[in-house]
């Protein structure tokens, strides 16, 4: 039963990228300039260079031979060389990647870490001054443009208090050697004497990116919290639950959380493609050096091959994460295998 | 929670005291320094630059030249080379090289040998001898030897022993020296390129420098930092600061941020705008310094209309320079009359001023078959530069100073390495750009940005190829004596200033931003920042 539903799940995800490939792949011809140079991403190309490239990125061919060539190049991780620094793209991609990844990621623990509970003590005491308190302030919060209240939080902080810094991931004094690319385990895995010191200092640096990208996560989570825990509370089951002696807080636990956080679940997955998108912004205010940066970076140099690289990768992982809070939803809720 | 947010925030008391209260933290980073730069470097060799960004990264950090120049009195002094001599006839130069100069051991070359005059030979060489294995690497692009029509002036470079080398001119040259204390005459290693051509890696030589300057590279990470440590063994002594990194921050408001925060110890370019605000500030130094530097707006003098010397006088009498220095120099700079900054020896010092007058620039379109004007570009580089702060809010001047005289402009930009990338390409109507001098000679400006050998190699953003002017700029080298000179470069500006293939604008002074910890970091009137002596208190 299980394995019938992930089948018809990689089934219809296996479309979606290739609509995707097939965008990507149309872009190096929509994009202005010659094709040649969008698909290998030389800037120059020497006469006697041409005709080899041209068999090579399968050109002289039918569109679907050539679709076929992209496809397999991709699968290689052959993605072209970027114009600006003619250095290839999936490195580059992996280079800035992590950095990107760290951050969302921690701004989504944080978001988890407040929001849920901040959303069940809303729907508890909905009625209380405290809850009505949250949900305002979660509106407030909702609605604030994320590049204004960064900017708020910058003045605030480093400009005026002088306590954190306003932009980067770590002292750029602090020489760590990169090796998975995410700063505190790379710090972990370094042999430098001040592992202390440069640990707290990335963690300052984090403070305030991972603040406000998690500011929107959270306020939809403790909304979707507070709204479905207020749905479940209604259920008769809870009713029951209580009817049959079982204490406020046991029926809170065991009943009315579980269901409850199922929605929020499937929210998480909804929400991720924002989450991303306000990442970039994020980190181009506190110039993060993650993928956000390097894409806007990419647009405005018109650097064709690693816009669709960036393109490419970012639309996998928000298919991605999609498709695995999905089977998350569905493995905590068995009625939604049956739809 | 709280508790715990504020020991987070605050470790011991303030950050502003980092040093004082980590003890374990290395001397690596207590003696580190971080310049804020507003850019980032094309290459790691100075040869293949005239960005004053790139140049300022990389020249006087890693390299040192055959001789320097006096910041104070702008006489050439010696540096690698001890001692220089010229013989009668005015085209052979020897020059004596200092012994035991070391080059940088670093974690991709160790030196076997220190420094000799097989790597001058190299370094000149790989420039003029097109069959040298190192020419075309990168393109065979020397845009500054190129601009001063060095393959046609060196005739030969000759290693007469380890400590000699000689230069053999084609005709006499009284900027030689002047070009050779460039930071563009960076000395190369000779052992670490042979080393790499070896293991056929010939393009790391531009990207993994080797110098004998007071630091030596350790990363590179593009848009983000670049990371020197101090060269333990500088022939000129003792380096204080033991790391030094650019932090690269390209937006303007961010590099005053950070050097609030104090995340900068110094700051390139801080905007003309904030200057009294910063200055104010007890933790904050500012300082300034007079600089060789012009601004200026040049017309693709092959492109009509722009072909026609009329048009180029009406737009040059169009253009209110008083406004935009207010505007974009906040004051901060003098009004050009020419070229030439006023500092300079061969200043025109009685040139008639360029007025303001829209009716005589209406009457001059008129003239040349333009009574209802036409519409052009505006190139409006995209970084801020010393010459040209802020070359979009000039554009917007402009054009409406333009539109008086119908003349419909549109402004254009793009990234920086594209916008120079398509210049060079001359596919541009007018650009705003501008030129910061790399030596005192007058030389350093003409020829550069108006001559033939200029519009070849793409520095003559002008694309202005005149016989007459190269004429006069080429006599005015050929003797030495200062009066006869001065003579030629004085008819030169009369010159353009007939031909107005471009309108200069402005002479800005040069500031910097740094934390009063910090001292030793001067500005350089005749080319790239030096942090070698630099130090920071703790």
């Amino acid at each position: 039963m299980m394995l019938h539903y992930f089948l018809r799940r990689a089934f219809l995800i296996s479309f979606v990228f290739v609509a995707l490939t097939v965008l990507a792949f149309s872009l190096s011809y929509l994009f202005p300039g010659e094709v040649l140079n969008n698909v290998s991403g030389l800037t120059t190309i020497e006469p006697e260079q041409r005709q080899a490239l041209i068999q090579y990125y399968a050109l002289d061919q039918s569109v679907l031979m050539q679709y076929l060539a992209y496809l397999n190049r991709i699968l290689d991780g052959e993605w072209g060389l970027s114009f600006s620094s003619q250095q290839p793209v999936l490195a580059e991609i992996f280079a800035v990647f992590p950095a990107t990844l760290e951050l969302a990621s921690y701004a989504l623990i944080l978001s988890f870490v407040l929001g849920i509970p901040l959303g069940l003590f809303a729907a508890v005491k909905a009625d209380h001054f405290f809850g009505k308190l949250i949900s305002g302030i979660t509106l407030v919060a909702y609605s604030i443009p994320i590049f204004w209240w960064a900017l708020l939080l910058i003045m605030l902080f480093s400009l005026t208090l002088g306590l954190l810094p306003t932009a980067g991931r770590i002292n750029v004094l602090f020489d760590i050697p990169t090796s998975t690319g995410f700063m505190l385990p790379d710090i972990l895995l370094s042999d430098i004497s001040y592992k202390s010191e440069a640990i707290m200092d990335a963690l300052r640096h984090l403070l305030l990116p991972a603040v406000v990208l998690a500011t929107y996560p959270t306020t939809v989570m403790i909304r979707f919290t507070r709204d479905s825990m207020l749905m479940v509370l209604e259920q008769s089951y809870i009713k029951t639950a209580r009817a049959k002696g079982l204490s406020r807080t046991q029926v809170l636990y065991h009943h009315g959380l579980r269901n409850a956080l199922l929605p929020v679940i499937r929210q998480i997955g909804l929400q991720f493609s924002t989450l991303i998108t306000l990442a970039m912004i994020t980190e181009v205010i506190f110039s993060w050096p993650g993928l956000g940066q390097w894409l806007l970076d990419s647009i405005y140099q018109r650097n064709y091959p690693a816009i669709q690289g960036g393109l490419l990768v970012v639309s996998c992982l928000v298919i991605v994460v999609n498709m695995l809070t999905e089977i998350l939803h569905t493995l905590f809720n068995p009625l939604a295998r049956k739809v | 929670m709280i508790k715990a947010l504020l020991s987070l925030m605050v470790p011991c008391g303030s950050v502003l005291f980092l040093s004082a209260c980590l003890p374990d933290i290395p001397e690596t980073i207590q003696q580190g320094m971080v310049y804020c730069a507003e850019g980032s470097p094309e290459t790691f060799n100075p040869q293949r630059v005239t960005s004053g960004t790139t140049i300022d990264a990389i020249s006087q950090q890693l390299y040192d030249r055959l001789l320097d120049i006096d910041p104070a009195s702008g006489e050439l002094i010696p540096a690698l080379a001890t001692q220089w001599r010229l013989s009668e006839d005015g085209k052979t130069y020897w020059f004596t090289l200092r012994q035991n100069v070391q080059f940088h051991h670093t974690a991709f070359f160790s030196p076997g040998r220190t420094f000799n005059a097989q790597d001058v030979t190299f370094t000149f060489n790989r420039i003029t001898h097109t069959e040298h294995p190192y020419h075309a690497v990168g393109g065979a692009v020397y845009p500054y030897f190129q601009s001063v029509d060095w393959s046609s002036l060196v005739k030969a470079v000759v290693a007469e022993n380890d400590s000699t080398v000689r230069f053999e001119l084609n005709r006499p040259d009284s900027s030689f020296l002047s070009n050779l204390a460039t930071d563009f005459a960076a000395i190369l290693s000779a052992e670490y390129a042979e080393q790499l051509l070896q293991q056929s890696k010939a393009e790391l030589l531009d990207q993994k420098p080797v110098g004998t300057g007071p630091f030596f590279f350790k990363e590179y990470k593009k848009n983000q930092f670049i990371r020197y440590y101090r060269h333990p063994e500088y022939w000129r002594g003792k380096v204080e600061l033991s790391q030094l990194v650019f932090d690269l921050v390209p937006d303007n408001a961010k590099r005053m941020a950070k050097l609030l925060t104090h995340e900068c110890d110094v700051v390139a370019y801080p905007r003309n705008a904030e200057l009294k605000l910063i200055a104010e500030r007890p933790d904050v130094e500012v300082q300034s310094q007079v600089s060789m530097n012009v601004g200026f707006w040049a017309f693709n003098t092959q492109k009509p209309p722009f072909d026609n010397v009329l048009v180029r006088k009406a737009l040059a009498y169009a253009i209110n320079k008083d406004a935009i220095l207010d505007a974009v120099y906040f004051g901060y700079a003098d009004k050009a009359k020419t070229l030439l900054p006023p500092t300079s020896w061969a200043f025109y010092q009685d040139l008639p001023e360029q007025q303001y007058d829209p009716s005589k620039a209406k009457e001059l379109l008129a003239q040349a078959g333009y009574p209802r004007g036409f519409s052009m570009d505006i190139w409006a580089m995209p970084v801020q530069r010393l010459y040209n702060p802020n070359a979009l809010k000039m554009a917007e001047l402009m054009q409406a100073d333009l539109a008086k005289i119908g003349v419909k402009a549109s402004i254009v930009s793009f990234e920086w390495n594209s916008f120079r990338r398509k210049l060079s390409e001359f596919e541009h109507d007018s650009v705003l750009i501008g030129w910061a001098a790399d030596n005192a000679d007058p030389d350093n400006f003409f020829r550069p940005l108006l001559s033939c050998s200029a519009a070849g190699s793409g520095s003559n953003r002008a694309n202005w190829c005149d016989p007459n002017f190269d004429n006069l700029i080429n006599q005015a080298l050929l003797t030495a004596d200062i009066k006869q000179r001065r003579s030629f470069y004085l008819t030169a500006q009369l010159y353009l200033d007939e031909q107005m293939p471009l309108v200069s604008i402005a002479h800005s002074k040069r500031f910097q931003a740094k934390s009063v910890k910090i001292t030793g970091v001067t500005i350089n009137p005749y080319g790239g920042i030096s942090m070698a002596a630099a130090r920071k208190a703790l």
